[in-house]
């Protein structure tokens, strides 16, 4: 039976890998009064997916990630997954 | 010579590159739709600029995934020609057809404007008919042109001389090594962020990027003479 997990995508920059607009936010911030050290500005993605098992959520998410939602040349990523409760009776 | 130009969903300069290969240079050439699976007809195949899928995500990511790149990975594997200008580099970066990746520039703006570009090397088919480290003036206009990659990648690129095109001067964007345009290792793969088609009609006030299309014609003639 088909289970439902529910994904946060976290995407960001490699270390090596500048970020201008996060320095842009930086100098904002500490224009502002905030002793800020460093922003490193990245994507959050979640999504809802199907699968028989967690592992199998987790393969998938691992492709996804590698092929679309990150570019790995520049990006790294990270996920956490939460099995979510399949609802009965159709949609509200 | 058959040209084909990809329109996906937000290409905005795909009729720019139509009007050079049809209307100035006189050659055969269609536009393709990126649902489409049969490109097995061109000799040429353009991925042009403009916003792909809204640039959503990162540019070029979903384009990346439209049923007509699968052909064109073919076609490239086959040894013909793709061009890849400004979204289509970046299409082509992402679809792994070159290597590198286009980031935000470092300025963080959108930049339109013309810039001299020197021509690295002219021992290929894109850049034969101009002479060696001439420089041109090539508008530009992107969000996203900062060519970046890793050192080892860079070393290659440089080289192999797969480095085609550079921006001379001034650096607009922030690329590595002053990059403006590349092509993979077998040469017939080339994405650039300037836009040769849009200084191709002496009425619009240059010709210095038609030369990069009558340098692919020349070759392919030379092909049909073998």
């Amino acid at each position: 039976m088909l289970r439902k997990f529910k994904a946060h995508v976290y995407v960001t920059l490699r270390p090596s890998v500048l970020d201008p607009a996060g320095t842009a936010v930086q100098s904002g911030l500490q224009h502002m009064g905030y002793e800020v050290e460093q922003v490193r500005i990245g994507k959050y993605i979640e999504l809802i997916l199907t699968a028989g098992n967690e592992n199998t959520a987790r393969e998938q998410l691992e492709r996804m990630c590698d092929q679309m939602l990150a570019n790995t040349v520049v990006e790294n990523y990270r996920f956490d997954l939460v099995e979510v409760a399949i609802e009965m009776g159709g949609a509200r | 010579m058959k040209f084909g130009v990809v329109v996906f969903p937000g290409s905005n300069c795909d009729r720019d590159v139509a009007y050079v290969t049809r209307d100035l240079l006189y050659q055969s050439t269609r536009m393709v739709w990126h649902e489409e699976t049969d490109i097995s007809d061109l000799d040429v195949v353009v991925i042009p600029g403009g916003f792909s899928y809204g640039d959503y995500l990162r540019c070029g990511a979903i384009a990346r995934f439209s049923p007509v790149m699968q052909q064109v990975l073919e076609h490239a594997r086959e040894g013909k020609f793709v061009l890849g200008i400004c979204n289509g580099f970046q299409v082509l970066t992402e679809a792994g057809l070159l290597p590198g990746v286009l980031m935000r520039n470092r300025d963080l703006h959108f930049i339109c404007d013309r810039v001299p570009i020197k021509v690295e090397s002219t021992n290929l088919p894109w850049t034969q008919a101009y002479s060696p480290e001439q420089i041109i003036t090539l508008p530009i206009a992107h969000g996203e042109g900062q060519f970046y990659c890793d050192q080892q990648t860079l070393s290659q690129l440089e080289t192999n001389g797969q480095v085609l095109f550079r921006y001379e001067s001034e650096n607009p964007n922030g690329s590595i090594n002053n990059i403006a345009g590349i092509c993979n290792r077998q040469g017939n793969v080339l994405g650039m962020m300037p836009h040769p088609e849009r200084a191709s009609d002496a009425r619009l006030g240059s010709t210095d990027g038609l030369k990069l299309f009558q340098g692919l014609l020349k070759r392919v003639e030379a092909l049909a003479q073998l």
